[in-house]
């Protein structure tokens, strides 16, 4: 074969993104090797994150030489992120589905793009000016009118207490709004664009059954975009399982207990890699640095799962819509 | 169609019930109150970065270094230029060639491949991106907290998003064009560089701006590689920290202190100001361009 030194150039700049993601993969499980030996499947449903005495010998155990009572769990922070991502879910589908129903229907078409474009808008606003919005504006009204509100209202269900403490407003409701706030605009844009693109004689049919507009929306329309709107939902799931900046600022961070009201403090997996860095680095042994190696891979799997999900239920939409 | 007419007009039929013309008003009612909850914390976000940011406002933010929690953020500006043109460098060329490999030979499986994996990058969490060049780089090669570091990782971050942006843009022109080059005798390079890349590059630039709002905005994956430095950037890339405006914001709203506070405000403001600046201005051109 001819060598094409043009098409070859390009091919190894392209080759370099899969690179990069394969280094990215290996280097995270080589280096987090040890702690996955050490910790076992405790890791996983252990609750206690303890980097044990860092001022006394460290002791050999299991063969490698850690700090004495080092114990990492990180169930906590699995809880955590599936908790406040999933109560995010909850939030952000109903309102995306309403807001892109409301561009595509009520707003007249001359406006419609500056209506899309502030939705889109919302999607950019870096993580940690949200979470600066939250921390300033958000906490503050949880703690003073949203907690007491719902716990007045629901409190009688213990999960939407205050009664067990949490008012400062920091916690899993703030970190699951801000999530919420951040993925609504993923799924309804991707909502939007897939109304749109209802053919009109499926509107018209219905109109003519002497549906109302809304009716029309919401037997016609609403059926024909189920699929994109799942497509939607799983994609911002990945986003919000690795959101860090936001959730970071607005979550509390607790560590070693598990969210037992809406109102408790919370850490995920993204915000507490970066709270840790300044204790594990003391960690002469290096085990901590090597765990928090682990905890970040379980977090990759975990978006890994969710991302290919997203991408298989695409393509089974375009299969289905092609066919 | 105009939608506002066929709200109308069906809401006027003459035999609809009033549970069903309820049930559509409150329907459009919750509609209409979504896109509230959406729209009004944007503007809100809006509103308190630019009052607050604007009254921290002066010019020692420009002309002195952070000190401490107080002073102004000619580091943390200099710095964030530093990281996000470092990783353009480093992105820009990746990122834009990957994108003419995709779009003139990409239609094979290693195209395929490269696609799927490109979006699998753009969907790994950036603290993750962030751990993995502190491992790497920061522990493993031994360079510290460093403005290289945090470049690479940057632009890990923006190349996935520049490679599909080019290779959208690419694939917007004609294939009549390339033949018509290649008719001429010309060869590959030719045709790319001197035909297809400046036919597509309004696209391109889009998507270089956009990759460049991306690093301003990002805070994450910096803690971990550029750490943070008060003093200004003296020139090396590895074994010396270097800070940057969102650290400003993070760290500083978290310090009791109200000039903590006022220049975390500022910090938001001027990343703000570029991320909208960018974002909007993107989106105005492309309406613009589509109706020329």
């Amino acid at each position: 074969m001819k060598i094409r030194p043009f098409r070859l150039t390009m091919s190894v700049l392209a080759i370099m993104i899969p690179t990069a993601l394969m280094a990215v993969i290996i280097l995270l499980a080589l280096y987090s090797f040890d702690a996955i030996r050490f910790n076992g499947l405790a890791f996983l449903f252990g609750q206690h994150w303890d980097l044990g005495n860092l001022y006394m010998d460290p002791v050999k155990t299991r063969g490698l030489m850690v700090p004495h009572g080092a114990t990492y769990g990180v169930l906590v922070f699995i809880v955590g992120t599936l908790l406040s991502s999933g109560i995010a879910i909850l939030i952000a589908v109903p309102v995306s589905i309403g807001c892109a129903i409301f561009i595509a229907e009520a707003v007249p078409a001359r406006f419609r793009p500056y209506f899309s474009m502030l939705v889109e808008l919302v999607a950019v606003v870096p993580s940690v000016l949200i979470g600066l919005w939250g921390i300033s504006v958000l906490v503050p009204l949880i703690a003073h009118v949203i907690a007491p509100g719902m716990s007045a209202v629901l409190g009688f269900i213990p999960f939407f207490s205050t009664a067990g403490g949490g008012g400062s407003g920091l916690g899993l409701l703030a970190a699951s709004l801000v999530l919420a706030l951040m993925i609504t605009p993923i799924i309804a844009t991707t909502l939007l664009d897939s109304l749109q693109q209802v053919p009109r004689e499926i509107k018209e049919s219905a109109f003519a059954l002497g549906a109302t507009h809304f009716e029309v929306v919401r037997g016609a329309m609403m059926p024909m975009v189920r699929n994109t709107l799942i497509g939607g939902i799983v994609l911002g799931l990945g986003r919000a399982l690795g959101e860090t900046m936001a959730v970071l600022m607005v979550s509390g961070g607790a560590i070693n207990y598990l969210p037992h009201t809406i109102f408790t403090p919370i850490s995920t997996i993204a915000s507490f890699i970066v709270t840790q860095l300044d204790s594990a680095e003391q960690d002469p042994t290096g085990m901590a640095v090597k765990s928090l190696a682990e905890i970040a891979l379980v977090l990759f799997i975990i978006t890994l799962i969710v991302n290919g999900l997203a991408r298989l239920l695409a393509r089974r939409f375009n299969n289905v819509r092609s066919a | 169609m105009s939608a506002a007419l066929d709200m109308h007009s069906s809401l006027a039929g003459p035999d609809l019930g009033p549970r069903r013309r309820l049930y559509s008003a409150i329907g459009w009612g919750l509609c209409s109150f979504a896109f509230l909850l959406i729209a009004a914390p944007l503007i809100d976000i809006v509103w308190v970065v630019v009052s607050k940011g604007l009254s921290a406002f002066s010019w020692t933010l420009f002309t002195t270094v952070t000190n401490g929690t107080s002073g102004g953020l000619l580091n943390a500006i200099t710095g964030t230029i530093l990281l996000s043109g470092g990783a353009l460098i480093i992105a820009v060329p990746i990122g834009v060639g990957a994108g003419i490999y995709l779009s003139e030979y990409g239609n094979n499986n290693l195209g395929a491949v490269i696609r799927f994996l490109s979006d699998v990058l753009t969907g790994t969490p950036s603290i993750v991106l962030g751990y993995f060049s502190y491992i790497t780089f920061v522990i493993t090669l031994g360079w510290q907290f460093s403005a290289l570091a945090g470049m690479i990782t940057l632009a890990i971050m923006i190349v996935p998003y520049l490679a599909r942006i080019s290779e959208l843009a690419l694939r917007g022109v004609p294939n009549t064009v390339r033949e018509a080059t290649f008719a001429l005798g010309a060869k590959d390079p030719t045709v790319v560089f001197k035909i297809v890349l400046p036919s597509a590059f309004p696209g391109v630039l889009t998507g270089i701006l956009l990759a460049l709002a991306i690093s301003v905005g990002e805070t994450a994956p910096l803690i971990y590689t550029a750490g943070w430095s008060n003093f200004l950037w003296n020139g090396k890339f590895t074994h010396e920290p270097v800070g940057y405006l969102t650290f400003v914001i993070w760290n500083f709203i978290n310090q009791p202190f109200e000039s903590a506070h006022a220049l975390a405000f500022a910090a938001a403001f001027l990343v703000m100001l570029v991320v909208l600046i960018i974002n909007v201005g993107v989106r105005v051109a492309i309406r613009k361009r589509s109706f020329a």
